[in-house]
């Protein structure tokens, strides 16, 4: 018999084998790529099923369903309910209010809004906060300092209160950083606020690795070879760091859009005409007693993305490293990543 | 003991003068417009713009301007500009609410998140275990702008269970105000007890684990008495930082959307009214107040800790 060795598959190919075994985590990976493939899918959706865009007013269009005239909107102001497949798709899920959007496609729409924000503010969170805490880990003395002392201040802010406030100061301002400029109602503008404030919550734990890995013999190997400060960090440190950052991401990203839908949905984060979950929520909770569904399907949908990426971002922890206990810190208002272990 | 307190509360005043920094940093000096024009709001007119700029002093030079903002803050000089309402009054007049919403709701968090940790600790990986383990996780995983719409809707629109929105002050209606405030309450609860349950389980097993429990089973005592006097009491030292530290988030954080999806008249949602209409005088005041309060809570939380527990102080004493 030929037996393989452990060792000669290679620990991505075992950890990928791990992960396949955990059924929860590869179903809700599955959902995953579903609700990606259903944001994907909205321009098709809005040309060739709604014929119309997410922002486009109906506000006095009549629809034609069977033999019967309805209008988008009533005259007392109230939107169309959810036609479901009655008017070929066309407001397949009703209208958003008085103006007679076309809610199906914004929610199609809203979630290329928030998914984009979650996972780019989600790299750029990752990238800045594994840079700081390689900085901080390996320097130590005044650098180390220096970034600590900044983020554990960042940290001890109330997080969605700043959040607020400088998401509306910048949607009143726009931003102005050197070569980086954002105009008010740009969606880079949430994206900022919210690696701002995550930033901390990530460079902190990471730190804490970089200053355990650059104890060990390999790294002091390296530098007897000769190697300098960025080759030590980024070529012997930082692939020891890749299963850590790889559940970070994941879990930053469920983390994020949770940020972003509690800005929005106060209307500190993505401004109008752009949309997102969070804010679709806010447009729908004005309709509650009529038409519930506006405020509780972008609700459901933020549920199901952010307890998807946790769960699939918990079964990376388990495949990538079984003894291992890294977590990303809850704060206010998100979902602490270990509680969806099931 | 008074050495601890003395540092922590020079702590807290190096943090407090950061956080005013910051607030300062994020309305005047970060985004990239004139910042008079900001203030003013969307249709102000260049008179007020104006005068503004004058009040606040944007013509002199930064540590000046900080300098004139705290000075207006801590006068209750800070208005609003449409209409010109004072900040702080509006605020203050706010807290009874906002405070109602909170205490209530961290009552109830705590009382079920120990209860539910405690009764899924008593045997790990038994039935209730699995079924609490759910419980706290749907608890954890549901955001407040999903289950608000969720219950208002079914329980107050559909059942007519619970009066809909709105906040009656507790010296007025006792009774009204109790059942007005149910929903929010739990609303708000829901995430800290499925957090805390889980957090409570975890210890109770790591402290099950320690051998003076199981001194206290060899000397005779009965079951409930160990676990009720030796696991639990020694479980819940952790929870005391932990509350401290989500009671002051709770409030500056998600009670300011659950008020605002309950149409609570409290501070929560006169800052999102505020940033509805992108008006930033509130905010600035909203944000700086609410900072001050959760620094000043975590800075008393320590404090209360390092009593409870020794180890704190000196542990800090000799770093």
């Amino acid at each position: 018999m030929e037996a393989v060795s452990a060792d000669e598959r290679g620990p991505w190919r075992l950890a990928l084998r791990r992960f396949l075994r955990n059924r929860l985590a590869v179903a809700f990976l599955g959902l995953f790529v579903l609700i990606v493939l259903f944001v994907l899918a909205a321009p098709l959706w809005a040309e060739h099923v709604a014929e119309t865009g997410p922002n486009q007013t109906h506000t006095l269009q009549k629809l034609q369903v069977g033999d019967e005239t309805r209008e988008v909107v009533s005259p007392a102001g109230l939107p169309i309910g959810p036609q479901w497949f009655e008017a070929g798709g066309k407001f397949f899920l009703g209208a958003d209010s008085r103006l007679g959007r076309d809610e199906m496609v914004r929610l199609m729409y809203g979630g290329r809004t928030s998914l984009f924000i979650g996972i780019v503010s989600g790299l750029i969170t990752t990238i800045v906060a594994t840079i700081l805490g390689l900085l901080a880990g390996y320097y130590r003395g005044w650098v180390d300092s220096v970034i600590a002392r900044v983020l554990d201040v960042i940290w001890s802010l109330p997080v969605l209160l700043f959040g607020i406030a400088l998401g509306v100061s910048l949607a009143v301002g726009g931003l102005k950083i050197g070569p980086l400029e954002l105009s008010g109602g740009s969606i880079w503008v949430p994206i900022f606020v919210i690696c701002v404030f995550t930033v901390p919550y990530m460079a902190r734990p990471l730190r804490g690795e970089v200053l355990a890995l650059s104890e060990k013999e390999f790294v002091e190997a390296a530098v007897a070879q000769g190697a300098g400060p960025l080759r030590v960090m980024f070529a012997e440190i930082l692939p020891n760091l890749a299963s850590t950052i790889i559940v970070f991401f994941t879990l930053n990203i469920a983390n994020n859009m949770l940020f972003e839908a509690a800005l929005s949905f106060l209307g500190a984060g993505v401004q109008p005409p752009n949309s997102s979950w969070g804010s679709m929520i806010s447009i729908g909770e004005e309709l509650l007693t009529t038409q519930p569904l506006l405020a509780i399907i972008p609700g459901t949908m933020i549920l199901l993305t952010v307890l998807a990426l946790n769960i699939v971002g918990d079964g990376l922890r388990d495949a990538l490293d079984p003894r291992s206990k890294v977590r990303l810190e809850a704060h206010a208002g998100t979902v602490e990543p270990e509680g969806a272990s099931v | 003991m008074m050495g601890f307190i003395v540092r922590r509360l020079a702590g807290m005043a190096i943090v407090l003068f950061l956080v005013s920094v910051i607030v300062f940093l994020v309305f005047n000096v970060i985004p990239n417009s004139p910042p008079a024009q900001r203030l003013a709001g969307k249709n102000a007119t260049p008179v007020l713009v104006k005068s503004i700029e004058e009040e606040w002093g944007f013509d002199k030079s930064l540590p000046q301007q900080y300098l004139t903002m705290m000075e207006k803050v801590f006068n209750g000089e800070l208005t609003s500009y449409e209409p010109r309402l004072p900040v702080d009054e509006q605020i203050f007049e706010r807290i009874p609410a906002t405070l109602s919403l909170s205490i209530g709701a961290a009552v109830i968090w705590l009382f079920f998140g120990l209860l539910l940790g405690y009764l899924s600790a008593l045997k790990p990986g038994g039935a209730l275990d699995r079924v609490l383990t759910g419980v706290a996780v749907a608890g954890i995983s549901i955001p407040v702008f999903l289950l608000a719409p969720v219950l208002l809707y079914f329980l107050t629109y559909k059942l007519e269970i619970f009066p809909s929105g709105g906040y009656t002050p507790l010296s007025e209606e006792p009774w009204e105000w109790f059942t007005h405030l149910i929903l929010p309450w739990f609303t708000l609860a829901v995430l800290s007890i499925g957090f805390y349950s889980r957090v409570l389980r975890s210890n109770m097993i790591d402290v099950m684990n320690e051998d003076y429990v199981r001194t206290a089973r060899a000397k005779g005592l009965s079951e409930r008495k160990v676990m009720t006097r030796h696991v639990l009491r020694n479980s819940l030292i952790p929870i005391v930082t932990l509350f401290g530290l989500d009671f002051g988030a709770t409030i500056a954080g998600t009670a300011i959307i659950t008020e605002s999806l309950y149409s609570i008249d409290g501070v929560g949602n006169y800052a999102a009214e505020a940033i509805a209409k992108l008006e930033l005088p509130p905010i600035m005041g909203v944000t700086l107040y609410g900072a001050f309060f959760v620094v000043f809570v975590n800075a008393v939380v320590d404090i209360v800790y390092a009593y409870l527990d020794p180890r704190v102080r000196l542990g800090a004493s000799a770093r």
